[in-house]
Parts: structure tokens; sequence; C-alpha cells
């Protein structure tokens, strides 16, 4: 099962094995990482499964596309390596994944 | 010194608030009730990658169980609250087990509008709402089954959608003149109504079901005017009540839900309650409202747990809704209600688009077809009570954000 490190709101980090043929939301929530609200439970409209993808992952990911994009833009904080968990599919070939978990989400 | 919480009811509002009451220190005894035997899980699949099978069960849970161990949580599923003695501070359950509590969150949630025309009852009619509801749902799953749908609102509409993928031959019965006529825009309801015909489902409105008829199950659903609609399956989707006998037996003022101040508190000092079974006020919006959404129960379940354990905080929300039907997807923010102008921005022809309703200049809310930018930007403008530029507004080139 790969393993996918996210760094926690507070500093902490939390390692984590992340099933195949989930999503990388679903396996944080299922773990209760911090900072991994996924209030709508991934369909893309809350964006409160914001993360930080370690820049050396960002090619092995399926870009994003134009639904996370527009949700992306008013996530709190949006960077360059900004994605939403629920829209990564856990694959052998993120084994070994660092993300780190924004200090906040989007809110109202 | 409050020792022990009590929630009764296990859906988003409830997982939802024992999440924030432990992690806000709360380290008394937590007791979760609820009916349905499983975990806490999230409902909006149910209609779509749950009943087409995509999803299994074990995704559709929020935690495992491990997390409620973890949490000291105590889990009561499968068990029915059946009487509240607000004055003892005890509930009691349909095995006869009574609860003390110091501080009780009722998060009942809504149940499904119940048909009640002749035949309403026949095997082979269905209601969605809960997981068990949907294996029965599935087992009419069959190439060229006849599936008629009563109701064109959200449920109504995502299920004929994931019917349809399913191979079923599917029919929507509406009342009204067109779908989804009490949440969205007519230019809204046209372009669903256009793409589930352009997916093959037969959707007639402007119709009233009479009855149901059926020899061992259902066979037919009869409309006012005559016609007679062959059905291997129905499926009814015409509204929810909030759950509420708990609460109205036990004194508590109930007016189209439990009515709670915006610190979650119910009539009772002791009693707070959250999500689709409240009737709270909106601050945004200067008047009461009822909400069946995730995000109203996700929301309101945090602001009760807060409230619960002493730190002040009013519910202050714009609320947002969405939907999946085919591939489309619909996201609503705000309530339109009080509008006196609505403005288009882009076009229906280019499957992405939205709808701003406005009272005067400000925003009010927003429906928003495949447009995730308008609707995230439409959250922070309805919150900020932004006054935008209405020819500005009008031009879909512009962003939202620059048309204030």
């Amino acid at each position: 099962m790969p393993k996918v490190t996210f760094t926690e709101p507070g500093g902490g980090r939390r390692e984590i094995n992340a099933p195949l043929g989930i999503t990388l939301m679903e396996a944080a929530r299922q773990h209760g990482v911090q900072g991994v609200v996924a209030q709508c439970g991934g369909a893309c409209v809350c964006a409160t499964c914001h993360v930080y993808v370690h820049p050396s992952w960002l090619a092995k990911l399926e870009p994003r596309e134009e639904m996370e994009e527009g949700t992306l833009e008013n996530a709190w904080e949006p960077r360059d390596n900004s994605r939403l968990s629920c829209q990564i599919q856990v694959t052998a070939e993120l084994d070994g994944l660092e993300v780190t978990v924004p200090l906040r989400q989007q809110e109202g | 010194m409050i020792s022990t919480i009590l929630i009764v009811g296990g859906g988003q509002a409830g997982a939802q608030a024992i999440d924030t009451l432990r992690r806000e220190g709360f380290g008394g005894r937590l007791v979760l009730i609820g009916d349905e035997p499983e975990l806490p899980y999230q409902r909006p699949p149910l209609s779509k990658k749950y009943l087409s099978g995509e999803m299994p069960a074990d995704r559709l849970v929020f935690r495992h169980r491990s997390f409620y161990d973890e949490h000291r949580i105590e889990l009561k599923l499968g068990r029915q609250a059946v009487r509240l003695d607000a004055a003892a501070r005890q509930v009691e359950l349909a095995d006869g087990e009574k609860l003390a509590y110091d501080r009780l969150l009722l998060c009942l949630g809504a149940e499904s509008r119940r048909l009640t025309c002749p035949g309403a009852a026949l095997p082979g009619v269905h209601y969605l709402r809960a997981l068990a509801d949907v294996a029965p749902i599935q087992a009419g799953f069959k190439p060229q089954a006849r599936v008629v749908i009563i109701g064109g609102g959200y449920i109504g509409l995502e299920t004929a959608a994931t019917c349809r993928k399913m191979g079923c031959e599917v029919t929507v019965l509406e009342m009204a003149d067109r779908v989804m006529n009490r949440v969205v825009a007519p230019s809204v309801s046209q372009y669903f109504a256009e793409e589930h015909r352009a997916h093959g489902v037969t959707i007639i409105c402007d119709t009233r079901v009479v009855c149901l008829e059926g020899r061992e199950r259902v066979e037919h659903v009869v409309c006012a005017d005559g016609t007679r609609h062959a059905a291997d399956l129905v499926i009814v989707g015409v509204g929810a009540v909030a759950t509420t006998e708990l609460a109205r037996a036990a004194g508590l003022a109930c007016d189209n839900g439990i009515v709670v101040d915006e610190y979650c508190r119910t009539s009772d000092a002791a009693i707070y309650a959250a999500g689709d079974c409240t009737n709270h006020p909106s601050l945004r919006f200067g008047r009461r409202v009822r909400l069946e959404s995730v995000d109203n129960a996700f929301e309101q379940a945090k602001t009760a747990a807060l409230n619960l354990l002493d730190k002040p905080v009013a519910h202050d929300r714009v609320p947002w809704f969405w939907s999946d039907q085919f591939d489309s997807k619909l996201l609503i923010v705000g309530l339109s209600q009080d509008h006196d102008r609505q403005v288009l921005r882009g076009d229906p022809a280019s499957r992405s688009f939205s709808v701003c309703y406005l009272k005067g200049r400000e925003l009010l809310a927003v429906e928003a077809v495949n447009h995730s930018k308008d609707y995230m930007a439409a959250r922070k403008l309805i919150a900020e009570r932004a006054l935008m530029h209405l020819d500005k507004l009008a031009d879909s080139a512009l962003g939202l954000k620059e048309a204030i």
C-alpha cells in the first residue's frame, strides 16, 4: 500500500498507508489527518481538502481539470503546487508522496 | 460541569459534532445514538456513485471504527431514541436503555415525504434517503427496466441520471411546469431538462400522479389526465420533512423543524439542535430558514458543538448546495427568494454559465452550471454583501470578482 506523508497545520508529520483505488482525501479522512476537512466528500465543490504537493511530486500527478482549477482559485492561499486532494487518485506510483496541509481551509 | 454529551442522529451533523467536540478538548463521556446500523456515512453518493455501484460502502463512511475507539466515542448504532425527558435530562432507547445527559444535541435530519395516493404502498415503490434504501432499487436494475420517477427535484433527477446510466428506461413525472422549479431559474431548469432528454430520459412536466396500480407489485403510474406509465420500478422524490417527533413530544418548540436560535439552542437550555431538522435564523438573509444540505449540517454542527462547550459563536453562513447529473454540475450559493433582478452570465449552449440574483445591486445568490469559478467567487461576495456593477456582471468575459 503506498505510503503518503502529510504535514499537518500544527507542523506534525503523519505517514499513512493509502489504499489503492480511493482518493488522497478519502485516505486522509479515514485516518483523521488534521486540516483535511473535505466537507463535500469529493464532489470538487468546497475547497476544504486543499493540500500543497511537494514540488518533486507534481509531475507524477494527473493535471488539474477545469472544475478543480475554478474551485482552487478561491481556496485559502492557493499556490502553484495547490491541489484538491479529492481529485488525486491513489496509485502505486504515488508511494512516498509528500503533501502539506494549509493552515486553514476555505470558509463560508 | 459538563460530563456527558449525548448526540441523537448519526448523519453528517452528528458525525461533525463529534469531531469538533473532541478537537475542542471535550474529554467527557460522548455518546452517539443513530437509528441506522452503519457507521456515520455521507449521503450525497447514495443517488449517484453508490447507486451505480461505482463506490463501495466502505468509501461512504466518514471515519473508520478505529477513529471512534481512539476518541472514546460510545456508538449506539441501530438503536432508536424513542423518548426524551427534558426535565429529567434523559433519553430512552427503543430497547429500554435510559441515558442521562448534561447536554443533548439533536441531529435528527429529515425524512422523505411519503406519497399518499392509492397504491403508494405497493411493492416496487421506493424512496431514496438512507443506505438501506439503495439495495432494493439496485435489485430492479435490469436492462430496459422501466423506471418511473415521481418528482423532478434534486433526488429525482440525480436518480434518473444514474438509472439511465445503468441501462434503464427512465421517465420523470413533475407536477410543476419545469424541473427543479423551487430551487433554480428557468434557464437552469431548461439546461438540465435538455441534458436528461439528450441522454434518453423522458421528462414530463405539468402532470399530477393520482394513483399507482398493480396486482402483486406496482405496474402502472396513473396521472390526472388519464395517462398510464408502465413501471417495473417507481422511485419517489417529492421532498422531505424535518424529523421532529422526539423533540415535539418532549415539548420543545417546533415549527417546520426544531426551532433554534443562531447559537443552535432549542427552547430548552440543555438541548441544542443542528442540521436538516432545524428551523434556524439566517443572519445574512434576515429570516428563518430550514435547509437540507451537507453544508448546513456540517456548519451548524460545528457551531452547536462550540456552544455546547460554552464557547459562544453564532451560526452566520451563506448556504450552498450542489447536484451532479450526468456530466454536469449544478452549484448554488445564497438564497434567491428576495431578489428583484436576475442576470445571466454566459451562454447555456456553451454548457457553462451562471445566473446571478440581486436585490438592487446586492448579490443574493448565484446558480452556476459547470462554472466553479463564479460559484466560489460568489460565496465570498455574497457573504460580504458586495454591490455589483450590473453591466460588468453581464459580461462573462470578466470574472465575478471584477464585476463589483
